[in-house]
């Protein structure tokens, strides 16, 4: 192995504390929401102890986060499986080439790069003219796509763009329908990258916060009741409540890229070693 | 009829299709309308009136407000390329089994998917007046009071937008160096090209299309922000996103439509001129 240049060395330092500035302060608040109850918001800890998680779990008198947990975890749901299904269908149809299907392009482009608080803003404006009412599960839900859609294809085209072509044609070749072949050969091969669109499409609207904000109505989404407690609450509990949040998303990514992983394990089990050589 | 490619494409795009049009086409279009209406107390009326953009354009607070937007993407723009760049530098080049890699890519990249409010408030036990930063600068004798501008100032505004959105400069970046042939690097070596000869001619030119989707998605995040410049400046800074929230906040719908107007204008001038330099469909 070739020797290691000096500026491995320099760069390492510089990679540690790009990692230590990204994860420190979520860190710090970690070890900060275990403040005994007469701590404050900083160090030093006056002792350790379990009192603002147990406030959580016990007093309302915050707000309903309970409640804006289970909506919020609801929306990530209907967003996550809504984006795969959408970017999914929007990838096979970008690959026809279909008159067109540039400006989409260009339109999901712009959907990923105009300020979230116009999306914000103009639905909210369109139901209060229409006459319906905003609520997180209609208004709420489709200004998260917006946001979440333009990823999901963005990784579609991504994939696409690597598929090899002749795996459908040997498909093709043995007799398989149209539909035989999407559902045996290309969706089993695309299947990790799903995943991933899967993964965005929910964290991104478990976390999103600008697109709900007119959007969600008199039913606060998670991030708008953290949000609101800033305002108004200056104890430890908000601490808590973010590691509690930190932790069921870190949750949810180790159980995405686990299942990634397995995929990827059981098809190099299962694959088949033609045309490996001798 | 439906072996006709062009009728199957647009089927099969046709939810993505609905969803733009109804959450994007739609909202803008209203916005671009309404920016047009007149406002009263309590409600919005509709109308053709220019008194909305006669207003913006003819307060001084308008100017310095875009300009200090146009300040921090500016600002948070060369810091995110300079640390982003580095550290895909870093994974790309100087990190040599994948399975490394990927490890140290992911650890990059998980962040990404927490809460960016979370990740905003655990910044304050840090910065505040008694925070880990002010005590240890105290205590290692750099300074005698505590330091007034770490938290609540334009200080903590910019360094909230690196904290979050550098990880949009490394994917792109690291994206488009995993794709550069190496031999290139070893040609240019070969040459005689020293190691930071063969950075500036050979890597960052190959790296160029990386680098515009990153300076893409940080500008467009940074200039549509209203909500970290409001919690981390302690709602002392201003910049548009926070013109219109605050028009909203006061029901001047028409008002705050108008801002919106303009700010997506500039938004759309900026990315329309990096879009010059860069064919995304080619870079995915």
């Amino acid at each position: 192995m070739e020797k290691r240049p000096g500026s491995f060395y320099v760069l390492s330092a510089v990679f540690a504390l790009f990692i230590l500035f990204l994860y420190g302060p979520t860190l710090t608040i970690g070890i900060l929401s275990f403040q005994g109850p007469t701590g404050g918001l900083t160090f030093p800890m006056r002792g350790v102890s379990l009192h603002w998680f147990r406030d959580l779990f016990e007093q309302q008198a915050v707000g309903d986060i309970w409640g804006a947990f289970r909506r919020s975890l609801a929306l990530g749901l209907m967003v996550m499986v809504t984006t795969v299904v959408v970017s999914v269908m929007g990838g096979f149809a970008f690959r026809k080439r279909f008159y067109g299907s540039g400006i989409l392009f260009y339109l999901i482009i712009a959907s990923l790069v105009i300020p979230s608080i116009l999306i914000s803003l103009g639905v909210g404006l369109i139901f209060s003219q229409l006459g319906f009412k905003i609520h997180w599960a209609t208004s709420g839900f489709g200004s998260q796509l917006t946001w979440t859609l333009p990823f999901g294809l963005l990784i579609m085209f991504a994939v696409f763009n690597r598929f090899d072509k002749s795996f459908e044609e040997a498909a093709r070749d043995q007799g398989a329908s149209p539909w035989q072949t999407v559902r045996y050969v290309v969706l089993p091969i695309i299947a990790p990258s799903l995943i991933g669109v899967g993964l965005f499409g929910f964290t991104l609207s478990y976390d999103e916060f600008a697109r709900t904000l007119l959007t969600a109505g008199s039913y606060n989404t998670l991030p708008l009741e953290i949000f609101g407690m800033t305002t108004n609450v200056t104890t430890p509990v908000i601490y808590a409540l973010g590691t509690m949040t930190t932790l069921f998303s870190l949750l949810i990514i180790g159980a995405f890229l686990l299942t990634v992983w397995v995929l990827g394990k059981r098809r190099a089990r299962l694959g088949s070693d033609a045309g490996k050589g001798v | 009829m439906l072996k006709n490619r062009h009728i199957q494409g647009w089927l099969q795009a046709s939810p993505l299709t609905l969803v733009l049009i109804g959450f994007l086409i739609l909202p803008i279009l209203t916005i671009v309308v309404v920016s047009f209406w007149r406002a009263t107390e309590f409600s919005i009326i509709p109308d053709f009136s220019l008194e909305n953009y006669e207003f913006l354009f003819g307060s001084s607070v308008t100017y310095k407000v875009f300009y200090a937007t146009l300040k921090y993407a500016a600002i948070t723009w060369a810091l995110t390329l300079l640390i982003g760049f580095t550290v895909a530098y870093y994974l790309a080049f100087h990190i040599r089994s994948q399975t490394m890699q990927i490890a140290l890519f992911l650890l990059c990249t998980i962040p990404f998917w927490t809460s960016n409010i979370i990740r905003m408030i655990s910044w304050i036990p840090f910065l505040g007046r008694n925070g880990i930063a002010n005590s240890a600068l105290q205590s290692w004798g750099v300074i005698d009071q505590p330091l007034e501008w770490l938290l609540y100032s334009d200080f903590s505004v910019i360094l909230a937008f690196v904290h979050l959105y550098t990880l949009f400069m490394v994917v792109p970046i690291f994206n488009t160096m995993t794709r550069i042939d190496h031999s290139l690097i070893e040609a240019a070596r070969d040459n005689g090209a020293s190691g930071f000869q063969t950075l500036r001619h050979v890597i960052v030119p190959l790296t160029k299309p990386g680098i515009m989707i990153g300076t893409i998605f940080v500008l467009t995040l940074v200039m549509g922000d209203f909500i970290t410049v409001r919690f981390m400046s302690g709602s002392q800074k201003a910049n548009v996103g926070r013109l219109i929230s605050n028009d909203i906040a006061l029901l001047q719908y028409p008002s705050a439509a108008a801002t919106a107007v303009i700010l997506l204008i500039t938004v759309l001038i900026v990315i329309g001129i990096l879009l010059r330099f860069v064919d995304i469909r080619k870079e995915l």
